[in-house]
């Protein structure tokens, strides 16, 4: 066996380095492949992220909803009796009532307004998310708002900045003024850059219909349930249903996939990069196709002065991985110089998880295109060395 | 006196079937060739001396016969042994196509010895010395296409001999070269066949270079049809095709 990599090892090297520009130009292109690879990757991720990192970064197990509300956020109305029929089912360790709606943000100067989520949130409880910089919310009346890096980033706002919402409310544009105490890291949800403002400051500032304007009943949209004990999560889900009436529950995941549009960008995103990784397996594959045909003479001779097939089959398959290595390092390579140069608002996102698994679909596509020349070599007649068929 | 000879073929057949029917490329040949002894092997297009040469080699298996090369018999084994024997007990230059290109002469010469797992310090001096006295020391790192056919078949020949395998067999050795390069590969080759005590065998189509050899085999129709065997009849061979 040793004898067999040694001497495989020897042959395919020897014929990469004695042919190096025909290889480089090979692995180049898979460069480019694994370039595109991992950039879908990384698209699939900031884009991703844009809908789910909100709900994805959540201190909390469940999220309950209105019945039937069929898991869309914005559909399901929740008043604030459910929220204490929740909190006294046993296993809740706490519970935080969530208000999601849109906003326009007013930026000074000529700056194009900025749209956001407007996030009503309970301070003190499982949804506020925490800050990076400056303070958490203080009452749940208070005037004021955590915006998110990415709010921070696209604004230039501040800690202590005073931030101005406009939001339509009946048939009027309305104009409220927040201070801003907290950033928190990134927590877009629905697309957009987030504000999060105490749950009855958000009742009071959020848009509405002419009916709502003069509701006093303050309803959220979904309620946010952290557990004492994470691994009880089906117990608990059971007991919440059985207990609590005309509410429905979904963990983390199926929330996040059954954020509008999620599933569906995300499977597009999917099918992309397998269909880059596909193109990948022909490119690969046709050309040491065509090489090992330019080759039938001489792996003929090898064989007719003794190489036995197992050292012929593990050439032709190390050659092939040589390659695909080379190739994706340079990719990753290159793709590392790309991305420092984007700015941080363009929605792409490296996570060691996806990327690591694009890498690995990368580096197996090689040896899977090269098995049907592989075989071919493998069956190479030794007498075509003689010019015999 | 079975052992006397490094090489024996009994009644060794290889039949085709083609459109015209079935055709003998080897018709019932038998014979020997000692060790030390440098044999050609003559005759008309499509007389079988390739497909003689191919069984001999183990790269094809007889329809019928035994070939017994150092007490084995070639036609009994299956493919795995043959690849053995191919890369312990023979050598073998190709009339084209000879060498590995991507691998200098002297890689090439030394690949033999590493398919064998005996590629040691002692190895790669023998593999220097030998391409050396083939004339070749200037041209130890060149690939074969930067070497000229004359130097790629003397390259074949170190490559053939290095392992010293019992049986050395050439295709047209000197087909590609000009007549004065290849009396030279012919009688370099003679040498190290004698020298070394190897059983050597070339397929021709060039009397004149019949000089060099021991015997001369002449082949018609897959046959054996002529053996010359003394000095004078193969000098007259030789002759007789000068006029
Ligand atoms: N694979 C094959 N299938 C059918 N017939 C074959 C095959 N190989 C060789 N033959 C036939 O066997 C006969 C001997 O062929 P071979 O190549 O051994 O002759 P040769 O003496 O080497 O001829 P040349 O001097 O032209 O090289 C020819 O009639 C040839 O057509
Ligand atoms: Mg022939």
């Amino acid at each position: 066996m040793k004898q067999i990599v040694e001497i495989s090892g020897f042959l395919a090297l020897k014929e990469i380095w004695r042919n190096r520009s025909r290889f480089l130009l090979v692995s180049l292109v898979i460069a480019l492949i694994t370039l595109l690879v991992l950039f879908i990757a990384a698209l699939g991720e900031g884009l991703g992220n844009g809908n789910k990192e909100y709900i994805a970064k959540l201190d909390a197990e469940l999220i309950a909803y209105q019945s039937k509300s069929d898991f869309l956020i914005a559909a399901s109305r929740l008043s604030k009796d459910r929220l204490a029929a929740i909190r006294r089912v046993e296993g809740v360790a706490d519970v935080g009532m969530l208000g999601t709606a849109n906003a326009t943000l007013i930026l000074p100067g000529d700056v194009e307004p900025l749209k956001v989520a407007l996030l009503g949130v309970q301070p003190g409880h499982t949804g506020e998310p925490a800050v990076v910089q400056g303070q958490q919310l203080g009452t749940d009346l208070s005037d004021e708002v955590i915006i998110d890096k990415n709010t921070a980033l696209r604004s230039d706002l501040k800690i202590g900045d005073d931030l101005t919402l406009r939001v339509t409310q009946g048939t009027q544009d309305e104009f409220y003024t927040l201070r801003i105490v907290g950033v928190s890291d990134g927590q877009q949800y629905s697309l957009q850059p987030s504000v999060f403002v105490p749950f009855y400051t958000w009742d009071r500032i959020k848009p509405k219909s002419e009916a709502e304007i003069n509701s006093s009943n303050p309803v959220a949209n979904v309620i946010l349930i952290k557990l004492v004990d994470p691994a009880a999560i089906e117990e608990v889900s059971a007991s919440i249903v059985s207990q609590v009436n005309n509410v429905e529950t979904a963990t983390l995941k199926q929330a996040i996939n059954a954020l509008p549009g999620y599933s569906a960008q995300q499977s597009t995103l999917n099918l992309q990069g397998g269909f880059t990784l596909f193109i990948g397996v022909l490119v690969i594959g046709g050309f040491f196709q065509i090489q090992i045909l330019q080759k039938v003479a001489q792996i003929g001779v090898l064989k007719a002065i003794g190489t036995s097939n197992p050292i012929v089959a593990m050439a032709s398959i190390l050659q092939i991985v040589v390659v695909t290595i080379v190739g994706v390092a340079i990719g990753g390579f290159m793709t590392f110089l790309f991305s420092l140069s984007f700015p941080p608002t363009v929605p792409i996102v490296f996570n060691g998880t996806t990327t690591a698994i694009a890498v690995i679909a990368l580096l197996l596509i090689g040896p899977l295109s090269g098995l049907i020349s592989t075989r071919y070599a493998v069956r190479i007649e030794p007498l075509k060395a003689l010019g015999l068929s | 006196m079975m052992n006397t000879y490094a090489l024996e073929t009994e009644i060794v057949t290889k039949t085709y079937q083609s459109e015209s029917g079935v055709i003998n490329a080897v018709d019932e040949v038998s014979l020997q060739v000692k060790p030390g002894e440098f044999v050609a092997l003559v005759g008309p297009s499509g007389s079988g001396k390739t497909t003689m040469l191919s069984i001999l080699a183990a790269l094809l298996k007889p329809t019928s016969g035994k070939v017994i090369l150092d007490g084995q018999d070639l036609a009994a084994m299956n493919e795995v042994d043959r690849v053995a024997m191919r890369r312990n007990k023979i050598g073998f230059t190709f009339q084209a196509n000879n060498l590995v290109p991507y691998l200098s002469a002297v890689e090439n010469v030394e690949l033999m010895l590493r398919l064998n797992g005996r590629l040691d310090k002692t190895g790669k001096m023998r593999s220097r010395e030998l391409l050396a006295r083939l004339g070749l020391s200037e041209r130890l790192h060149n690939l074969p296409g930067q070497m000229s056919g004359g130097q790629q078949q003397r390259v074949a020949i170190a490559r053939a001999m290095i392992h010293n395998p019992s049986l050395v067999l050439a295709d047209e050795p000197t087909a590609s070269l000009d007549t004065e390069r290849a009396y030279q590969v012919v009688e370099t080759f003679a040498g190290l066949i004698h020298e070394q005590n190897r059983a050597g065998i070339m397929v021709t189509h060039d009397l004149r270079m019949c000089e060099y050899v021991d015997r001369v085999l002449q082949m018609r129709d897959g046959k054996l049809v002529q053996i010359y065997s003394t000095k004078s009849e193969i000098m007259e061979l030789v002759k007789g095709k000068h006029d």
